[in-house]
């Protein structure tokens, strides 16, 4: 395939970059290259939101889930620093610097009611509090709707302020929509994409000039078998999905990631639907996507999907990545063995599938093989006698990495445990199934007698570790606990409500 | 003949095209002339917004910028033999690769005690110490060499004291330990504690926080002529980077320019700590004649540089049936990691606060500061004075679940008296007492009586989840402990064209410094906001400064600047009288118009005429602090000008299987004095609350037990506050009380003494473990109290577990 430029919409026209290494990033290139320096760094790790930015592409093809349509355009505020350049080729970038210009006003409403309300002190956080506000005021313009104070607070996770102590942030969200409206005009941007798209054929093939040369090229191909070719003729290339892992391992770790295989681009990759009674997550949407399809399975799960990372990382990170980087701590994969998930993995034109917990050998160990790839999860309809919760324990509700978290999961036939699911994280060196736990409450009564047996058996199970986030003994402590509280929620006798015995849920259930 | 004037330009704010929104009371009083008092948006606001306030690494660079990075030290403790430079001098792009024998001055950045080296000379002290510098042609191939220093360094390992209490024991402190020793006779303590009827002892253990200024540390150097240097650094100190440098360099002050617009946050980690990056940046600069930027990634950060000091106490109080006190006895072990920093200070602070709002009749406070192989810790927002306060209101606390009384009662019969009971044990009179009038304003407010037995009555019918409900005080002591840094200088610039700016020796980090210094020029102008600018704060326009610390910022540069800006005034008075009749006294500024003997003249018209008339239309300004004093081996003198006060009651609900904890409602009532600008003060005060909460509950520093390593060194691993942290019933308001002295219009700082505020959070969770466990349950809570810590404490009180 022929070397072409990253080509992208940019500062209201297309921009063609030719000389930048392949795992340069989006804030190097804004602040470095093209000296756009409204967009800030405070981390280089996706944990502090200063560099938000929006991206946007077409939607004509099956990638919209989960972003923000506006016209034809998906949005979606991501994380500049750990998103690599070349991954923009064919897609739009959206900046601080771009917002006055969608209004005739000195600002934009959404920087507008942050002035009003007194938003910014330092006012390092505040380019990408606004570029995360815009998303909510796009979102919310186009569905005509206005978010309430916990839906601002969501959509703000991703974004640290050490000064204001946010109130004045929340209180200018609800503003902003109060000001006189400010459109986004997507049409120049759709046509601009479109050219590019025709012009890129089967996909970006892209190499800094003068260093083509294996270990630096970069190729995102546009269709499935196209990358299974490619990866099958060069396995020792890194796959790349949404480089919320490997965009930290570039910068925090200095590691030398090789030829890079962008399947974002794939749009057959990033299809969710439903397949009899089978949900297909396809191994590149994103994680914000894949989570709200098994919310609608499960809608137990909104807390977890609340929690796992803040919206720019779901906006950019996949679920296929997740589940594929196989972290000890991930949380998608408790959930996914409780649900009995089933993996389709693919090497050349062969695929096979694999039940999720089967998947993990050892720590950060799994049983891809060399050139082959997660094609999809494949997650079973839930069956109505099934009552299930996720469970995440971390310092912080928000963004945080999980001390343990849990996929919890019992089918009863009239009282009797006919099946049961208990998977954990951050008790061993990969996320698996507590089988003594599980044997405790197999074909028991759904009872207080068999749910002790099962929080005594976790002991036999898993053997933490002591880490800065928990001690072993709180770790062993708490898993039993956690299973108390599904019991508690799930029990078939007066089973208690959520705000009961969640203090989240309580805080936002009701005002004091 | 009025020109130029327009009604609804002054309604705008330092953005002259956006007006300011403002409730109906100041907007009238904006209308009428006030310019303090007015909740005018930040000067920066509308570039913040727009990502056009430029910080440091936002300047352009000059041709030819090279870049550096510090390698770090992989061992806590140890000799460095030797480094081996050839490695790294071979890697793509490195220019140069130095050695703390490359500077050419003195080995150190220590502000106080010259104790701390720029880069290791020869004796590693603790796991990240820099001890080499990397210049690069880039900033990753710079931080790349950093990285790979591992095999080039000969070191000889040893074994690390990585804890305060284990220094403590080996008597190992960085600086002399300090006793606070108020008694009413010789032995009165001893006595009151031998004749109490009721006595508590115990240990609390205390974390650190980190800084977490959103903008990183950085500085950057650009060679001038003559063996001169401009450097722009993120500092709050620019004239002690100024000192640092010409000491590293071997130079005089006057040879180093240092410029600071602004900065992405402090917080007190950017007084003292920025000082090896300036000099670092500076001595690579100097030594290769280019311009040299240190931008520190954020582990690198974490790893380097100090914080809050974890503090650990020993305790022992004996009090009467109604819970007052009537003898201490404490002692603080601070770490100070390996060098004595900002310290000696701290400490000093800490145990000027351990009293925070009660009398404390017989009284000896011990201070400690421990070495330790970590970080040096510093200066952070309240330094130190939350650490000595915290103690006293879980001494508090504890009173009162052991006599089974309401910890509020228990306080008010511990306040500070107003006639009597009212002197510190540092022996300063407190004049300026409203912490009782305070209080109860707030128990109305957030109507705090019903609300504990709401909290008591939702407590019987949850088994899972329970309540806690908790009110404490502030009061806090304002200037700096060393009397000689409180003062400041500032010059005020009048154009021809009627425009001013306004420079003065603080620094803006977004706690609206400059915002309230160019309302008070305004104010004593009689002009509009957008007639003001604020510029760069520059060792060279203003010399000598003190740190923007100790919350001090407006009320000493606010003086000086008013001090400036009313000598112009007065000479335009003179002259408006002498050129227009009448005199000079009765000359008014407002509104831009300046009106003398009947006639009405727009305020750039007479500046045009006072400037043709050769008039100076621009001035210096200079404010000391009156009153203060102190000895500093006794412990005692004036150390405060005044004091500020607050309170705050916070209502949490934890999760007895879990640990969670959430913030449910918080109400604070606090002392800004006559607020400059109420909307500012409310933003520091919440931020505070909000800040010190995370202190007291996420933000936990890990260490490894045996190596030393920061384990928490990034977002990632330790977690401030988000959005959803911050309750939707937050209800914060001013407590309207004008200053007893003097300060600029009456106002008091506002920086840290809300740091003490989120107390109540602490308390409350307290509060709430304790409703796990029987009556007089007092649960043993470590700060921070994270989950894990909860549950804990709910396990010291033998609760009924599932
Ligand atoms: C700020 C922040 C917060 C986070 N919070 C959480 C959290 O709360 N919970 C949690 O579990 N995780 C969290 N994460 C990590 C999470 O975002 C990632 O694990 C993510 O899901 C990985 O997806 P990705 O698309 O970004 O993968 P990438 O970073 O692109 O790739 C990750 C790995 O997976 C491989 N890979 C990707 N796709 C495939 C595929 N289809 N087939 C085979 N291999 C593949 C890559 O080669 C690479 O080895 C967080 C990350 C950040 C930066
Ligand atoms: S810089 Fe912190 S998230 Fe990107
Ligand atoms: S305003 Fe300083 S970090 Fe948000």
């Amino acid at each position: 395939m022929m070397q072409q430029p990253i080509s992208f919409y940019f500062d209201n026209r297309i921009v063609r970059v030719a000389d930048q290494p392949i795992t340069a990033t989006v804030l190097a290139w804004l602040r470095g290259a093209v000296r756009r320096t409204g967009t800030k760094e405070g981390c280089a790790e996706g944990d502090c939101g200063a560099c938000t930015v929006i991206v946007a592409e077409l939607a004509d093809e099956a990638g919209d889930a989960g972003g923000i349509r506006a016209g034809n355009l998906v949005l979606r505020p991501i994380n500049a620093c750990i998103r690599f350049l070349p991954t923009l080729h064919g897609k739009a970038l959206l900046t601080i610097e771009d917002l006055a210009g969608l209004t005739d006003r000195a600002l934009h409403p959404v920087q507008q009611a942050m002035v009003d309300c007194h938003g910014s002190q330092c006012g390092f956080c505040t380019p990408g509090f606004v570029m995360s506000l815009f998303a909510t005021y796009l979102r919310h313009q186009a569905a005509q709707t206005t978010p309430d104070r916990a839906a601002i607070a969501h959509d703000l996770a991703g974004n640290l302020c050490r000064c204001t102590g946010y109130r004045p942030i929340l209180d200018a969200a609800a503003r902003m929509f109060a000001l006189p409206p400010a459109t986004l005009d997507t049409a120049p941007i759709e046509a601009a994409l479109r050219a590019v798209a025709a012009e890129t054929g089967a996909g970006l093939s892209y190499a800094a000039a003068g260093q083509a040369g294996p270990g630096a090229r970069f190729y995102a191909p546009r269709e499935v078998d196209a990358l299974a070719a490619w990866y099958a003729e060069r396995p020792e290339a890194t796959l790349l999905a949404g480089a919320t892992d490997i965009g930290l391992w570039v910068n925090k770790r200095f590691r030398d990631v090789g030829d890079l295989l962008y399947l974002g681009d794939v749009a057959a990759l990033r299809c969710i639907e439903r397949e009899g009674d089978v949900l297909r997550i396809g191994a590149g949407a994103t994680l914000e996507a894949a989570w709200a399809a098994l919310i609608g399975l499960e809608p137990a799960l909104g807390e977890m999907a609340l929690r796992f990372a803040g919206p720019p990382v779901r906006h950019a990170g996949t679920m296929g990545g997740n589940v594929a980087n196989g972290s000890p701590i991930g949380d998608a994969a408790p959930v996914l063995m409780a649900m009995d998930a089933r993996l389709v993995l693919q090497h050349g034109a062969q695929s096979r599938e694999v039940p999720l917990d089967a998947f993990y050998l050892d720590y950060m160990r799994n049983d891809l093989a060399k050139g082959e790839f997660l094609r999809a999860i494949l997650v079973p309809l839930p069956d109505p006698d099934t009552r299930m919760r996720a469970y995440k324990i971390s310092k912080r509700f928000d963004c945080d990495i999980s001390a343990l978290s849990c996929g919890l999961a019992v089918t009863l036939e009239g009282e009797t445990i006919s099946r049961v699911r208990l998977a954990f994280g951050g008790m061993a060196a990969t996320v698996r199934r507590a089988r003594h736990a599980e044997a405790a409450l197999h074909e028991a009564v759904w009872g207080e007698a068999a749910v002790r047996a099962a929080m005594a058996a976790l002991d036999e199970d898993f053997t933490p570790l002591s880490d800065l986030r928990a001690s072993r003994g709180y770790r062993r402590l708490v898993a039993r606990n956690l299973l108390w509280r599904f019991w508690l929620e799930t029990r078939s006798a007066a089973p208690l409500p959520a705000a009961s015995v969640r203090v989240r849920t309580f805080a936002m259930a009701g005002a004091v | 003949m009025n020109q130029d004037f327009s009604p609804d330009r002054a309604a705008c704010g330092f953005a002259r095209d956006i007006p300011l929104v403002l409730d109906a009371g100041e907007a009238a009083a904006l209308r009428a002339g006030a310019r303090v008092g007015i909740s005018a948006a930040h000067e920066s606001a509308h570039l913040h917004v727009a990502g056009a306030a430029p910080y440091v690494d936002d300047v352009p660079e000059a041709a030819g910028t090279l870049h550096a990075a510090l390698a770090p030290s992989p061992v806590a403790s140890g000799v460095l033999r030797s480094i081996d430079r050839a490695a790294l001098l071979a890697m793509p792009g490195v220019v140069a690769v130095l050695t703390a024998a490359d500077i050419p001055g003195a080995n150190d950045c220590g502000p106080v005690i010259h104790d701390d080296p720029i880069l290791a000379d020869g004796t590693l002290r603790y796991r990240g110490q820099p001890v080499a510098l990397i210049v690069a042609t880039a900033r990753d191939l710079a931080r790349l060499a950093a990285a790979r220093i591992g095999p080039c360094l000969d070191i000889e390992p040893a074994t690390p004291v990585l804890t305060a209490r284990e220094a403590y024991a080996r008597g190992d402190a960085l600086l002399p330990p300090a006793s606070l020793i108020r008694e009413s006779a010789p032995g009165a303590l001893t006595a009151a504690l031998a004749a109490a009827p009721h006595r508590l002892g115990g240990q609390f253990s205390l974390g650190g926080q980190e800084q977490f200024y959103l903008e990183g540390q950085i500085a950057y150097a650009l060679p001038t002529e003559n063996q001169g240097l401009r450097v722009l650094c993120s500092t709050q100190h620019p004239s002690e980077m100024q000192h640092l440098i010409a000491h590293a360099l071997g130079w005089r002050s006057h040879q180093v320019l240092v410029e600071c617009r602004r900065m992405g946050g402090g917080f007190g980690g950017k007084e003292s700590q920025s000082g090896l990056f300036a000099c670092c940046a500076s001595i690579a600069a100097a030594r290769l004649g280019r311009p040299v930027k240190l931008r520190l990634d954020r582990d690198d950060d974490f790893i380097m540089t100090g914080r809050r000091h974890p503090f650990e106490y020993d305790y022992d109080v004996a009090f009467d049936d109604d819970g007052r006190i009537t003898g201490i006895e404490a002692t603080l072990i601070a770490n100070g990691g390996h060098s004595a920093d900002l310290s000696g200070a701290v400490m000093t602070r800490a145990l000027c606060h351990l009293d925070n709002a009660y009398y404390l009749p017989e009284v000896a406070i011990n201070g400690f500061v421990a070495r330790t192989n970590t970080q040096s810790n510093t200066a952070f927002r309240g330094f130190g004075g939350p650490q000595g306060a915290l103690l006293i209101e879980i001494v508090m606390d504890r009173i009162a679940r052991h006599l089974g009384r309401d910890p509020l009662a228990v306080r008010r019969a511990n306040f500070y008296g107003v006639a009597s009971r009212n002197v510190t044990p540092y022996r300063q009179t407190i004049e300026d007492n409203v912490v009782a009038a305070l209080v109860d304003e707030l128990v109305a407010q957030a109507d705090y009586q019903g609300r504990v037995a709401a909290v008591a009555a939702f407590n019987r019918s949850n088994s899972v989840l329970k309540k806690g409900i908790a009110l404490t005080p502030v009061k806090f002591g304002i200037s700096f402990n060393v009397p000689h840094l409180n003062q400041a200088g500032a010059l005020v610039h009048v154009y021809a064209d009627g425009s001013v700016l306004v420079n003065h020796g603080g620094t803006e980090m977004g706690q609206g410094l400059n915002t309230k210094v160019a309302q008070v020029v305004a104010d004593a102008l009689g002009i509009g906001f957008a007639a003001v600018r604020c510029s760069a704060t520059d060792t060279s326009k203003i010399a000598n400064t003190s740190a923007t610390a100790a919350s001090t910022g407006a009320d000493l540069n606010g003086m000086a600047a008013r001090d400036a800006a009313m000598t112009i005034r007065n000479r335009l008075a003179d002259f408006a009288a002498a050129r227009h009749g009448g005199e000079a006294a009765d000359v008014q500024f407002a509104n831009d118009v300046v009106r003398v003997s009947g006639i009405a003249l727009a305020f750039a018209t007479l500046v045009r005429q006072a400037y043709e008339a050769r008039v100076q239309l621009w001035s210096d300004g200079f404010y000391a602090t009156p009153k203060v004093h102190w000895n500093p081996k006794g412990l005692h003198g004036r150390p405060f000008y005044y004091f500020a006060y607050g309170a705050a009651a916070s209502e949490v609900i934890i999760d007895t299987l879990t640990g969670e904890v959430s913030l449910l409602r918080a109400d604070i009532l606090h002392d800004a004095g006559r607020s400059l600008n109420p909307a500012i003060d409310i933003g520091q005060i919440e931020g505070g609350f909000i800040q010190s909460m995370g202190w007291l509950t996420t933000e936990e520093l890990v260490w490894h037990a045996t190596d030393g390593r920061l384990l928490t060194h990034a977002p990632s691993t330790y977690k401030i506050p988000t959005a959803n942290d911050c309750p939707a019933a937050l209800h914060t308001r001013l407590f309207d009380n004008p200053n007893t002295e003097p300060t600029i219009h009456r106002s008091k700082a506002v920086g840290e003494p809300p740091m003490l505020l989120a107390f109540s959070v602490l308390l409350a969770i307290r509060d709430a473990i304790a409703a796990t466990g029987g009556p007089g349950a007092d649960p043993d809570l470590r700060a921070p109290a994270t989950p894990e810590a909860v549950l804990d404490a709910i396990a010291s009180l033998d609760a009924i577990r599932p």
